[in-house]
């Protein structure tokens, strides 16, 4: 027994059916993301005046993934147009391309989440904030038993509102230096994880939900370059199709960054 | 590569050399049980996978309503004959084989969760629709077999991560089938993150399954077989799996952010000033309950008609088959099914009402609401006319499908109250809203699939069920359903609130006299006939259980492919279909019900039956 237009193109439907099950996958994938970005409006628009975070993003890190993703868009459809003229030498260098592209893209978003989770921000029994980077911890530290002290790279505020937004002069002007506290002087410690704020959480779970969609795709074109392209020896037409397939959906993943780099980096 | 174009499938009798390497897995003459029962590809033994399955999450989920039955009926008494089990199995919770409040809230959103994503859903369009479509349109197997296989396997796995939350410690999860945040995250116990585990690998099952049904009826429709040849059921199906590859998503996002805010210690859905147990949460807030209410019930009404379309699907094929004529109104059933489909999408907030979320959006919702009544009445009424002036066969599966017609009338009617605005206020959970939904449910869809199973027995063993036994489970359930479900709207209207689980006795004239609308003892004692009709209906079921293990192997066999004289293509196969499906390649000449067609030797045409008087032959190209 053997599934029909698994290659050729049903003629009164003009698709074979893997890429009429692709697209209706990111159909799906478009839903998903869909009910994601209205959590975002959500929650942003309910946000308390004033409560919204700016200027938290290192928006040139952001720029250069975004270029990054755009380049690996480009060597993917190089990479089938290679396939479509059965060159096979130019296939497996734009996709060796397409590959290093999304690990490096992988890399500067584990640096950025890097850069959030050891910042801290220590709410301090005389009502002042401290707000940096994590440099180090006593060796006795312990917040509960109120000992040892711990050193951030930052500053020191009067009002957490002045920690909101850092495209202000004011956020701008402020000195970075490193600073020590001492247990017994913080009330609250926390770092600028998920559960800092719905800002960060929205941030954490959008970004990681779309470096998984990466990360499989990595892992699809990985295994097509690899071990999958031997295919291309007994079935080049169909391997052609697998390159289209996982294409479109490589497409639709940087798509969606272009739709997060604003909506988070630049607002 | 011209030399390769293969215009259609290349059938059984034709052994094909395997031009497309690597996807393997030819017909071997000696497959292993693993290669047969659990790791298959074919459609047909995924269906019957499915099937098994979902018929005994729906044993259990019956099985955990009646337990909740009894805490309602006798709140605090221990459980007869199982509560030392429960409390052997479950420990503290149901300490003296009692069931306490926390246990019976597990129980509660078990029992929804696992009735709609494990047991209805499953059976309706995954089981009937994986045997039955692929069969419908002379499809060879359904378009991505492999797919279809690790959606099964998704699906047994979100089963097992349901089943397994009832042995961590504190139970399964206890916030309702509904999940409302911040209930489900401020709950001290960790079967809600289990629950959105076992949530996600079942959205990720019928995930792929719509995405396989959707390029199955696209791309592997036999030649002939157009878009208005199709039978309902398969077009019952394709709206179903649009709506679940449409509508399931948000419900993802919203499991997942719910399961940030109950393990990474986010707060989407918590409000800022949110209190538990007295103190102040240690959350940031700034989230939004609403937000989960909204995303869920995305999800929670197409979810209906997911559950109810299928239903409707196989119920039209059974009453064309059983009243001998076309069915009426053919393009309407279909266009009304699309119509249904499309406007789903848009009446999720009339589940909301009472959250003030706003008169607008509410008025705006319950506009729509009265609207997608319409095609729904349409496809019910052009079943019942379906039956006028028909010579009616009656059998078991007739049986189950002209009693799907008035139960599910009453679920459909019973819902415009619902669906308006200044009604819903009142009746909002109330028994009134339990006694609606499972009439469309139960009775509803429900005995659509019993009448499902019965029809297709045949096809799947080559033997009948027994038609007595039959008979016997068709009247006894359609007798103690009623008997079940009829008294709550009574307590629903009297202000009976849903999920107490003391039965209401709180609220009851007996223990607060003075009380204004205080529930009456007439009301109270509802509680207890409703509990033993259940128990009833569950001994009702014995009947079907023993009828269907039996009758596989010493049922009555049956004389033909075709025993009940069916057009449909599912018909046309050897009995039970190997892999594969047909000897050879349907060509689809008529429509789907040309049943006593004038001139005809029989009162029935098969779609693939070549030469006659009443339909024109298409053209058949590309052959």
């Amino acid at each position: 027994m053997e599934i029909p237009y698994t290659v050729q193109n049903r003629p009164d439907t003009g698709i074979y059916n893997a890429k009429l099950g692709v697209w209706l996958f990111l159909a799906s994938e478009v839903m998903l993301f869909g009910g994601l970005f209205s959590a975002y409006v959500l929650l942003r628009v309910g946000a308390a005046p004033g409560d919204w975070p700016h200027g938290w993003l290192n928006v040139t890190l952001g720029t250069v993934n975004t270029l990054l993703l755009a380049l690996s868009a480009i060597t993917t459809l190089l990479a089938w147009a290679a396939c479509k003229v059965r060159e096979f030498g130019k296939f497996k260098f734009f996709h060796a391309c397409t590959i290093l592209l999304a690990l490096t893209f992988l890399g500067i978003k584990s640096y950025e989440y890097h850069d959030k989770l050891t910042h801290y921000e220590a709410q301090l029994t005389n009502g002042k904030f401290a707000d940096g980077h994590f440099v180090k911890e006593s060796k006795d530290f312990n917040l509960a038993k109120k000992t040892g002290t711990i050193t951030l790279h930052g500053h020191i505020v009067e009002d957490r509102k002045e920690l909101v937004d850092l495209r202000s002069p004011v956020a701008k002007a402020a000195k970075h230096e490193e600073i020590t506290i001492a247990a017994t002087d913080i009330k609250k410690l926390g770092n600028y994880g998920p559960a800092h704020n719905t800002f960060t959480a929205i941030y954490f779970t959008l970004t990681g939900l779309h470096a998984l969609h990466i990360l499989g795709g990595t892992l699809v074109i990985f295994y097509l370059w690899g071990p999958g392209s031997r295919m291309w020896k007994t079935d080049p037409e169909r391997f052609t199709n697998r390159i289209e397939v996982s294409g479109l959906f490589w497409h639709f993943v940087d798509l969606v960054w272009i739709f997060l780099f604003p909506v988070l980096y630049l607002t | 590569m011209q030399a390769n174009v293969q215009q259609f499938p290349p059938f059984r009798e034709i052994s094909a050399p395997d031009a497309h390497g690597g996807h393997g897995h030819h017909e071997h003459p000696e497959l292993n049980f693993w290669q047969k029962y659990i790791f298959s590809t074919d459609h047909k033994v995924i269906g019957i996978q499915y099937g098994f399955m979902s018929l005994l999450f729906m044993l259990f989920g019956f099985f955990l309503m009646l337990l909740m039955r009894w805490q309602i009926a006798h709140p605090g008494v221990p459980v007869p004959v199982f509560g030392p089990l429960l409390e052997k199995i479950l420990g503290q919770p149901a300490a003296h084989g009692a069931i306490s409040p926390d246990l019976y809230n597990s129980f509660g959103a078990m029992h929804g969760t696992i009735m709609v994503f494990l047991g209805v859903v499953p059976l309706a369009f995954a089981a009937f629709g994986n045997y039955v479509t692929p069969l419908m349109i002379g499809a060879p197997d359904m378009a991505f077999p492999k797919l279809n296989m690790a959606s099964f396997h998704a699906f047994f796995l979100g089963g097992v991560v349901m089943l397994v939350s009832f042995f961590i410690p504190g139970g399964a999860a206890q916030a309702g089938w509904t999940s409302y945040s911040p209930l489900a995250t401020t709950i001290p116990t960790h079967g809600q993150a289990f629950w959105l585990v076992g949530m996600v690998l079942l959205i990720t099952s019928s995930l792929l399954g719509a995405v396989n049904f959707i390029a199955t009826i696209i791309q592997l429709r036999a030649p002939g077989m157009t878009w208005m040849r199709m039978p309902f059921f398969v077009w019952a199906q394709f709206v179903t799996a649009f709506i679940l590859l449409l509508a399931f998503p948000p419900l993802e996002a919203a499991g997942v952010l719910q399961l940030m805010d109950n393990v990474a210690g986010t707060s989407f859905f918590l409000p800022t000033g949110l209190a538990v147990g007295g103190q102040l949460a240690e959350r940031s807030g700034g989230g939004s309950p609403l937000l989960w209410q909204h995303l869920f019930w995305f999800l929670g009404h197409p979810e209906v008609y997911v559950l109810i379309l299928p239903a409707m699907g196989i119920v039209a094929e059974i009453i064309a088959n059983n009243t001998r004529k076309p069915l009426w109104g053919y393009k309407s059933l279909v266009y009304s099914a699309l119509f249904v489909g499309f406007l789903s999408f848009i009446v999720w907030a009339h589940h909301m009402y009472l959250t003030g979320m706003g008169q607008k959006i509410a008025t705006f919702f319950q506009a729509t609401t009265m609207i997608i009544s319409i095609p729904s009445v349409i496809i019910l009424t052009c079943m019942f006319l379906s039956l006028w002036g028909g010579s009616i066969r009656i059998n078991t599966p007739m049986l189950f499908a002209l009693g799907f017609l008035p139960m599910f009338g009453i679920g459909g009617l019973t819902g415009l109250p619902l669906g308006l605005a200044a009604t819903d206020l009142y009746l909002h959970d109330t028994y009134y809203i339990i006694a609606h939904f499972h009439y469309v449910v139960a009775p509803g869809t429900i005995f659509a699939l019993f009448a499902g199973v019965y029809f297709w027995f045949p096809k799947m063993t080559g033997r009948r069920m027994s038609e007595f036994w039959g008979r016997v489970h068709f009247w006894c359930s359609l007798t103690f359903m009623n008997i079940v479900f009829m008294p709550m709207f009574a307590q629903g209207i009297k202000g009976m609130l849903r999920r107490m689980s003391d039965g209401g006795v709180n609220y009851a004239a007996s223990r607060v006299p003075n009380a204004i609308d205080a529930l009456p003892g007439s009301v109270m004692q509802l509680n207890g006939w409703i509990l033993w009709a259940a128990i009833a209906l569950g001994i009702a079921q014995i009947p079907f259980i023993i009828n269907l293990f039996w009758s596989i192997s010493h049922g009555e066999k049956v004389n033909s492919d075709n025993p009940w004289n069916a057009t449909t293509l599912d018909w046309r196969t050897p009995t039970p279909p190997p892999h594969g499906n047909f000897t050879h390649e349907p060509q689809v000449v008529r429509g789907p019900y040309e049943y006593s067609a004038p001139g005809h030797a029989t009162d029935f045409t098969p779609q693939d039956e070549a030469g006659s008087a009443s339909a024109p032959k298409p053209p058949t190209a590309h052959h």
